[in-house]
């Protein structure tokens, strides 16, 4: 520790004659000279995040500016080469985007689609937690049960509903039938495919949040609902002041990853009723893909487009929701 | 040493880097060495689950007549395959060198300079020797890149047992099959029709009925949302409102097949390829008691999309010479003969219509005069990316959600975003 502060003392001392000779360059060249051996081992890191995520984003943020489309991109097949010949547009395919009722159509969906099954979602990993949070016979079991959803492969499970909601050939119907009550046209009914998306994502997310309130919950200290009862406080008052609060770092965390999860939920909406029927389904994210692999040829530039609002969309409410947050004093 | 360590750590990162690189590998033999084809051909088929053991003993069997060639057959779901080829043909990785593409893909696929031409001394013959609308199926720009397999069009097939139950025949128009399923209904509880509802293939029976098409392309003209387009999503709308027909708007193909097999629909529009499932079914366990009619005409005629499939090669295959030869080995008459022998499947070569096993095939004695009388589609690149759009507004349009002619007035805005300048 001693060593540590008289060090950073000399580094602060260097620091000021480094300002009084130009800053940028010597800071730079005893920065690397310091700490080369860390910049060597984030290189690796940063050179795999630059090529996996960096240029794809700045790829697809330039061709949301030009008239890229699977025409006019570049494309080697066999021994033809065919050059690129797309044309930088700025702006356009943003107005185009925009000034569509298409895109107003689908992101009101898509807000609805979030809010509900996030807010869903959380009730009822709440309750769960809460009811798994004590001792009693078969806890492990329940909680195993309770996780599976998870542990399978999220395109298995959205096809095992697909058979379920099936109309003419499915269990839920003949069940229904068995009981006296008519065919329910799952997917084949504007708002009740809007409920079987709602509920198989639902039903998808519950054990996430499930497990991680539960965490929380177990980290909230026992002596405080011991407490709480010699005062006299009811179950509902334990709830709501000791519990709630308790939760509120882990739930805030949660419910931030689950709207992001959620907005972008592709292989729910896609695998259970690919938008339809019409339309009536669609999120922001499979029309992006619509737009990149159902028309043709592919417009890779509208695609591109959409995908920026889409993340632009999302940046927004992470940076309104972290100020909200600040504001409550929370600190993230 | 800690310098070494670094280095160490920068070498293995960077040999790390460049192993992720290095997966080409060179899967194609050589071409012509000493005139024998060697090497292996990939076949992406996109046969149906009932079809594709066929298509793959078929295909195999082409070691025997070029014992160094190894041919891999890749059944390729037909829903999913449009994207699959484009995905594997743009970037050549594990591409196929051998497609079999819907109709409607071919001038998609020339457009996009992904096909290699059909040798001129392949195409002379298929100008001779195949059913004109086959081989225009397989051209763009009047160059010929794919070698027709089959032909089919729609056509209204009918439980025979149960229309003789009800007491009436096979409807010729829609206003018959209306009056018919009333009977079926009121006779034997069950429903006249399948219709689907969530492909927009089975609405171009519709819309030829009622004498128009979905695009005018020698006029570049978007017809869809004309007036025969507007009565044809009413068509549609009213034999599902009056009860004549059932509709489903997911796994819509899966459902009519059951509902016809099992008797709870009494008919169904479906094409050739249906003809091997729907024989597997309780109900036709006696083949006898299934019939195939032309589909019901509307207002001005009756007409079935001319459908199908074509063989193409790969552009960038690097085993082309093989690959064109296990094509023309596809398309020969003997291949054609065995497989309409065992799936009932249309030839595309004229002269094997003269071939006993196809003669005598019931299912190719229907279907013959309703292929030569099917209606042409534009064989325009965007051929295919037109279903997509349409089939959001015909669903709404027989489900109801959306009136017959905002239906079409969508449809037609649609097209004209892809038919660029259209009118």
């Amino acid at each position: 520790m001693a060593v540590h502060t008289s060090r950073t003392a000399a580094q602060a001392a260097g620091d000021g004659t480094d300002v009084a000779r130009g800053r940028g360059r010597g800071g730079l060249k005893r920065a690397l000279a310091t700490h080369w051996y860390a910049w060597a081992m984030v290189a690796p890191v940063v050179l795999v995040l630059g090529v996996i995520i960096g240029w794809p984003l700045v790829r697809g943020v330039y061709l949301s500016l030009t008239d890229a489309n699977e025409r006019n991109v570049a494309r080697t097949i066999g021994a033809n080469t065919i050059e690129a010949s797309y044309s930088f547009v700025g702006l356009d395919n943003y107005t185009a985007v925009l000034s569509d009722p298409v895109f107003w159509q689908r992101l009101v969906w898509t807000v609805l689609w979030t809010v509900v099954c996030v807010s869903v979602t959380f009730t009822l990993g709440l309750a769960l937690a809460n009811m798994l949070n004590r001792n009693f016979r078969g806890r492990a079991f329940y909680r195993m049960a309770l996780i599976l959803p998870w542990a399978v492969p999220g395109f298995v499970s959205v096809f095992a509903w697909r058979f379920l909601f099936n109309r003419d050939n499915g269990i839920l119907n003949k069940v229904l039938e068995g009981g006296g009550i008519g065919a329910i046209p799952w997917l084949d009914d504007p708002t009740w495919a809007k409920l079987s998306v709602i509920t198989v994502n639902v039903w998808l997310g519950v054990p996430f949040m499930m497990v991680a309130l539960l965490g929380g919950l177990q980290s909230i200290p026992g002596e405080l609902y011991e407490a709480a009862e010699m005062d006299g406080a009811s179950a509902w008052q334990r709830f709501r002041h000791i519990t709630l609060p308790g939760l509120r770092a882990v739930s805030m965390t949660v419910i931030l990853l689950s709207t992001i999860w959620t907005f972008n939920m592709f292989p729910v909406i896609f695998l259970l009723t690919r938008g339809g029927p019409g339309d009536s389904t669609e999120i922001l994210v499979t029309q992006a893909f619509r737009e990149a692999f159902v028309s043709s040829p592919r417009d890779f530039a509208g695609s591109a487009t959409w995908g920026v609002l889409i993340l632009a969309l999302l940046m927004i409410f992470a940076l309104v929701y972290r100020r909200s947050l600040r504001k409550q004093g929370e600190v993230w | 040493m800690r310098r070494g360590i670094a280095a160490t750590a920068l070498v293995a990162a960077l040999a790390l880097a460049a192993t992720a690189c290095g997966g080409d590998k060179n899967d194609g033999g050589s071409t012509d060495a000493g005139g024998e084809l060697s090497g292996t051909v990939t076949w992406w088929d996109t046969s149906n689950d009932t079809e594709k053991a066929t298509f793959q003993k078929i295909a195999e069997s082409f070691t025997a007549k070029h014992p160094k060639v190894t041919v891999k057959y890749v059944n390729v779901p037909y829903g999913d395959a449009q994207n699959k080829v484009k995905n594997a043909f743009s970037s050549g990785a594990d591409a196929p060198d051998v497609i079999r593409a819907d109709v409607g893909w071919v001038a998609d696929f020339a457009s996009l300079g992904y096909l290699d031409k059909v040798p001129d001394a392949t195409a002379k013959k298929v100008d001779a020797e195949f059913l004109p609308a086959a081989a225009a199926s397989g051209k763009y720009e009047n160059q010929m890149y794919a070698v027709p397999q089959v032909i089919d069009t729609l056509g209204l097939f009918y439980n025979k047992k149960m229309l003789a139950d009800a007491g009436v025949q096979p409807p010729t128009t829609l206003e018959e099959l209306k009056t018919a399923s009333a009977k079926i209904k009121e006779k034997t509880g069950k429903t006249g029709l399948y219709l689907r509802g969530d492909d927009s293939y089975w609405f171009l029976p519709l819309i030829y009925g009622e004498g128009g098409d979905l695009v005018d392309a020698k006029n570049k003209t978007v017809t869809v949302d004309g007036p025969a387009g507007v009565k044809a999503f009413k068509a549609a709308r009213d034999l599902v409102a009056s009860g004549a027909a059932v509709t489903n708007s997911t796994d819509g193909y899966q459902n009519m097949q059951t509902a016809f097999k099992t008797g709870q629909v009494a008919m169904m529009i479906n094409g050739p390829w249906a003809i091997k499932d729907t024989y597997a079914g309780e109900q036709f366990t006696d083949k006898a008691n299934l019939g195939v009619a032309p589909v019901p005409a509307g207002s001005a005629k009756a007409g079935g999309p001319q459908g199908g499939h074509d063989l193409a090669v790969y552009a960038g295959s690097k085993n082309r010479a093989a690959a064109h030869a296990f094509v023309e080995y596809l398309s020969s008459q003997d291949v054609q003969t065995q497989v309409t022998k065992e799936l009932s499947l249309l030839p595309t070569r004229t002269a094997a219509y003269e071939q006993p096993d196809v003669k005598a095939n019931q299912m190719v004695q229907f279907f013959k005069p309703a292929v030569d009388k099917a209606v042409e589609r534009a064989w325009i690149p965007e051929n295919g990316s037109l279903f997509d759009p349409l089939k959001v507004e015909y669903t709404k349009a027989v489900t109801g959600a959306a009136t017959p002619e905002d239906a079409a007035k969508s449809a037609g805005a649609e097209f004209r975003k892809i038919l660029k300048g259209w009118k």
